[in-house]
């Protein structure tokens, strides 16, 4: 078993960059849904000021 | 997302986590340990398909560069820039796992040899397309500087691949096309290839979806302002 922890060090790190990278992707299409849903709103705004 | 995409993404997300877990079982218990390298040469198993993915990666921001400098169409630049940034993840992973192997096999972390020399410079190439994308002004104009880059920083990826035939290196040959792989070792490193690749397809597709949702809000924007 000698070596072990390099072995181990390896797949954490492995492991720990994808999970990382799909946490990033996470946080960026929240961030993209709320400027999508601001978009949203300022165009409902500006179409019920015409309107009236 | 319709439905056809949800069912897709659903068929790639399970059949990823199954042959992940298959991965992970044949490559700490199935597969003997191997006689003269010892435990830390289970490294291996993760090592090629790490860098397999990242070849492929930049292979598939190379096809995609050229489909939009030829046909302009914002999906393909997507493609090719989601797919360079997992290749540079990957890139990242091959050079972080590769010393971690180095290390316990060799007895240093790094050595200048022709291998791990063109894997850095390869690694430095994506990262300066994603510079490029990232500082241009116009998403344009940033999308076909990209696909400049990706088009002509591909040239790096066979000569990592042949560096080991062309120079004396200290990183070892392709053994595997060698024949020097048992069968229960072949068939572990084929399993995790083939995970990691559904791995790279899931999540190429979720990261061009966020950067076409991206390209629509900025366009959204524009016209919204004008």
């Amino acid at each position: 078993m000698e070596n072990l922890g390099y072995l181990m060090a390896a797949y954490a790190v492995i492991w720990a960059v994808v999970f990382g990278y799909i946490l990033f992707m996470q946080r960026k299409q929240r961030r993209l849904q709320r400027q999508l849903d601001r978009l949203q709103e300022s165009e409902d705004t500006a179409k019920t000021i015409d309107n009236e | 997302m319709n439905g056809g995409k949800r069912l897709r993404d659903s068929i790639l997300f399970g059949l990823g986590l199954a042959l992940m877990m298959a991965a992970l079982y044949m490559v700490f218990i199935y597969v003997p340990t191997e006689k003269n390298a010892g435990i830390v040469q289970r490294i291996f198993y993760f090592h090629v398909p790490v860098a397999w993915v990242a070849f492929l990666a930049f292979f598939i921001t190379f096809i995609f560069s050229i489909l939009y400098l030829w046909k302009r169409v914002t999906k393909w630049d997507a493609i090719a820039h989601a797919s360079a940034e997992i290749g540079v993840l990957f890139t990242t992973l091959v050079l972080i796992t590769g010393p971690i192997w180095a290390k316990p096999a060799w007895g240093i972390w790094w050595t200048w040899d022709a291998r791990l020399t063109t894997s850095l410079v390869l690694w430095l190439i994506y990262v300066a397309y994603l510079l490029v994308r990232s500082f241009a002004t116009e998403s344009a104009r940033g999308a076909r500087y990209g696909a400049v880059v990706g088009i002509v920083g591909f040239i790096d990826v066979p000569v990592v691949f042949i560096a080991v035939s062309l120079w004396r290196t200290q990183h070892p040959t392709a053994i595997i096309f060698e024949g020097g792989l048992t069968t229960p070792m072949l068939m572990t490193l084929v399993v995790c290839v083939v995970a990691f690749t559904v791995l790279y397809v899931l999540l190429t597709i979720q990261s061009a979806n966020l950067k076409a949702m991206q390209a629509n809000i900025e366009r959204l924007r524009n016209i919204y302002l004008e």
